[in-house]
């Protein structure tokens, strides 16, 4: 068992562990880490299985350290990857942009609590998803994924590598407490079933190499260290060469480019599933825990005969604004779980317009949804 | 009088001359951006002689630098190098070490960037012996941002934010590094520099955490605010203030304003890094 990286099989796990296994599963062997509450459990498997894979676990002196660690793995050549919560996250964000910046291939794994601040630690809440999507300082695009289910922990994980890899950023996993904290049935497949994006290496020679210059898809390939390529990697504003330029003709095409190789590649990132949408009047928009509280809500209404439908966001960055612009279209409104006081429901609003009614269903944190407060948003679409 | 134009037609043309560390360096991004008189050229010309002299191939160099005058080095020299955000250049370069244990990974920056903003990750990682050299310019100021207090100012210097005189005592960098288990421990000014040289190569052939300190002057803001003259004054005066010690116990290294600068190799020493100790005890049975 020690040796093997993806283990094949059955498993009762928690959603923590099956996203530290489908890291593994994806080939990450780079971790680090820092203790908090309630992502530990990630952290504490990495330690557990990383060793006896050949790979490096390493706990962090803090969140700064282990966000700036990855990075710097990533460009030694290592799948990497991190977890974190809240506060973590925060401290974490000055450093997703120098990932962003300088596109570099990394997961990290964020199980929300409530907030803000110290908040609840032991307690659910989906407070990150903003500051996932602007977080950090700047214009950028990310991609965000959230479970629903430590299955999908685990999937979501690999995706998320593979993502990281075709795209060149760092890819966040939005999990929550509730997810992160559940036992549930984990299949994991054999590991020559799992598909993995390779690390996009040049072919070019130094020389003829430019470490920032775009192909087709936006995305610059990478090269190895150690083999004479000599590149820059900064921070700052920079050209195709690497090498900083401070001023506006620089500054535009590689920030346009940073944010259009996501929204321009958006449709192959976009995964929601989506349920009894083909008749529905009214559509509730979730992710993670809360989905599956909507879920039973619409297979409620359903039974009362209202023509409820369900669209789970997976791929919660980019927002898949085309599909809700398509459905407000045919809708009498949507309902808008979270727990947060409203913040993907703002999208909803966006995307939608203002010819549908959109019902923010909110959720301070600390628990989730009781299924009528939920009900009551549907009554209030259809009347 | 006037002058005559070279047309000796064996005298290559002056383009095509060139200084014999640049190889080492970023042609095309030369002139830099430090002042006339800054330390950090100096500590950047030792770097790439050292490299010349250690056992270790260019090819596996990397340069991590963070934000700072210093922060710049790696902009300008001729190996892989990263460009991290203020303070973090350390753990970037752990994780890249760890990652690619074959390469030999140097993080050049400042004081302010090392010691203040990076401080925890500084002492965090002589704790655990990381296999990285560190190289710390050191100007008692911050530069970049236009000369404010660093970890470092000396009490009474006059810095933008201290424009009353520094009360707050500075770190004695070398003690700190050592007391937190660092194995490798120099300090030198940049007028030292075939001795800054040599422990750059030292450091460059051994494996830990080599910790290099250099005494840089800066005469624009550092100089300029306290009255200390020019770079000339500044090389001056570590000419006639500088003791070498080698060996002193850190704790006597603590440096005041305008005070005598101890300099030598204080530490050197073996003790397995992290990676070793990893690689050893770390295994589990995964289970």
């Amino acid at each position: 068992m020690s040796d093997q990286a993806v283990l094949t099989g059955e498993h009762f796990m928690t959603g923590d562990e099956a996203a530290a296994e489908g890291g593994l599963a994806a080939g990450c062997r780079f971790f680090g880490g820092y203790p908090i509450t309630p992502a530990t459990e990630v952290t504490e498997c990495m330690a557990r299985r990383l060793p006896g894979l050949g790979g490096i676990f390493i706990q962090m002196e803090d969140e700064m350290a282990s966000m700036n660690a990855i990075l710097g793995a990533a460009w030694g050549g290592a799948k990497s990857m991190t977890s974190t919560s809240g506060p973590g996250f925060s401290l974490m964000m000055e450093n997703l942009g120098l990932g962003i910046m300088t596109e570099t291939p990394c997961v990290l794994v964020n199980v929300q609590r409530g907030g803000p601040s110290t908040g609840l630690p032991t307690l659910v809440g989906q407070q990150d998803m903003m500051q996932a999507r602007w977080g950090s300082h700047g214009d950028y695009e990310i991609i965000a994924l959230s479970p629903a289910s430590p299955q999908e922990a685990f999937d979501l994980t690999i995706q998320a590598f593979n993502f990281s890899e075709q795209y060149r950023l760092p890819v966040l996993l939005m999990m929550d407490e509730s997810v992160g904290h559940m036992f549930e049935k984990v299949i994991i497949p054999p590991a020559d079933e799992i598909k993995l994006t390779p690390r996009r290496y040049t072919k070019k020679k130094p020389g003829e190499y430019l470490p920032f210059q775009a192909g087709e898809d936006l995305v610059p390939e990478l090269i190895e260290l150690g083999k004479g390529y000599n590149i820059h990697v900064t921070g700052l504003t920079h050209d195709e060469k690497g090498y900083p330029g401070m001023n506006p003709e620089t500054q535009a095409p590689l920030v346009r480019r940073l944010v259009d190789k996501i929204r321009l590649n958006a449709d192959n990132i976009y995964m929601y599933d989506e349920r009894n949408l083909d008749d529905a009047e009214v559509v509730m928009v979730s992710y993670g825990i809360t989905s599956r509280i909507a879920q039973l809500v619409v297979d409620e209404c359903r039974a009362k005969g209202q023509k409820v439908g369900h669209l789970r966001l997976i791929t919660c960055w980019p927002f898949p604004e085309k599909k809700v612009r398509e459905l407000a279209d045919r809708i009498k409104g949507f309902v808008v779980p979270e727990i947060n006081l409203g913040q993907m429901v703002r999208e909803v609003q966006r995307a939608a317009g203002r010819n549908v009614k959109i019902i923010p269903v909110s959720h301070a944190g600390g628990g989730v949804h009781a299924p009528e407060m939920i009900h009551e948003a549907v009554e209030e679409v259809i009347k | 009088m006037t002058t005559t134009p070279v047309t000796d037609p064996t005298v290559a043309p002056c383009t095509a001359l060139h200084h014999p560390k640049d190889p080492m360096l970023r042609e095309d991004r030369l002139p830099h951006i430090w002042c006339p008189t800054c330390g950090i050229g100096t500590a950047v010309s030792c770097f790439v002689e050292a490299i010349k002299e250690s056992n270790v191939s260019e090819k596996q160099i990397v340069v991590v630098s963070g934000i700072g005058c210093t922060g710049r080095v790696a902009g300008y020299v001729q190996t892989d190098s990263f460009h991290t955000t203020h303070g973090r250049a350390i753990p970037f370069a752990v994780g890249l070490s760890l990652a690619r244990p074959d390469l030999k990974v140097v993080v050049f920056s400042g004081d302010g960037d090392l010691v203040a903003i990076g401080g925890n990750h500084l002492i965090h990682t002589a704790r655990r012996n990381q296999n990285l050299m560190v190289v710390c310019v050191n100007n008692f100021i911050y530069g970049m941002t236009g000369g404010q207090l660093a970890p470092t100012t000396p009490v009474t210097a006059r810095t933008s934010t201290t424009p009353y005189g520094n009360t707050e005592p500075p770190f004695n960098v070398p003690h700190l590094v050592a007391s937190c288990g660092a194995t490798y421990v120099a300090r030198w000014t940049v007028l030292h520099i075939r001795r800054l040289k040599k422990a750059m190569t030292e450091a460059l052939n051994r494996s830990g955490f080599s910790f290099i300190e250099v005494i840089a002057p800066c005469s624009t803001l550092y100089a300029r605010r306290n009255r200390l003259g020019t770079g000339y004054d500044l090389m001056k005066f570590y000419h006639d203030n500088s003791e070498i010690r080698h060996g002193a116990d850190t704790r006597d290294v603590a440096m005041g304003f305008q005070d005598k600068i101890i300099v030598g190799k204080f530490v050197d020493e073996d003790r397995p890094t992290f990676l070793d100790l990893y690689r050893s005890k770390g295994k589990g049975d995964g289970k």
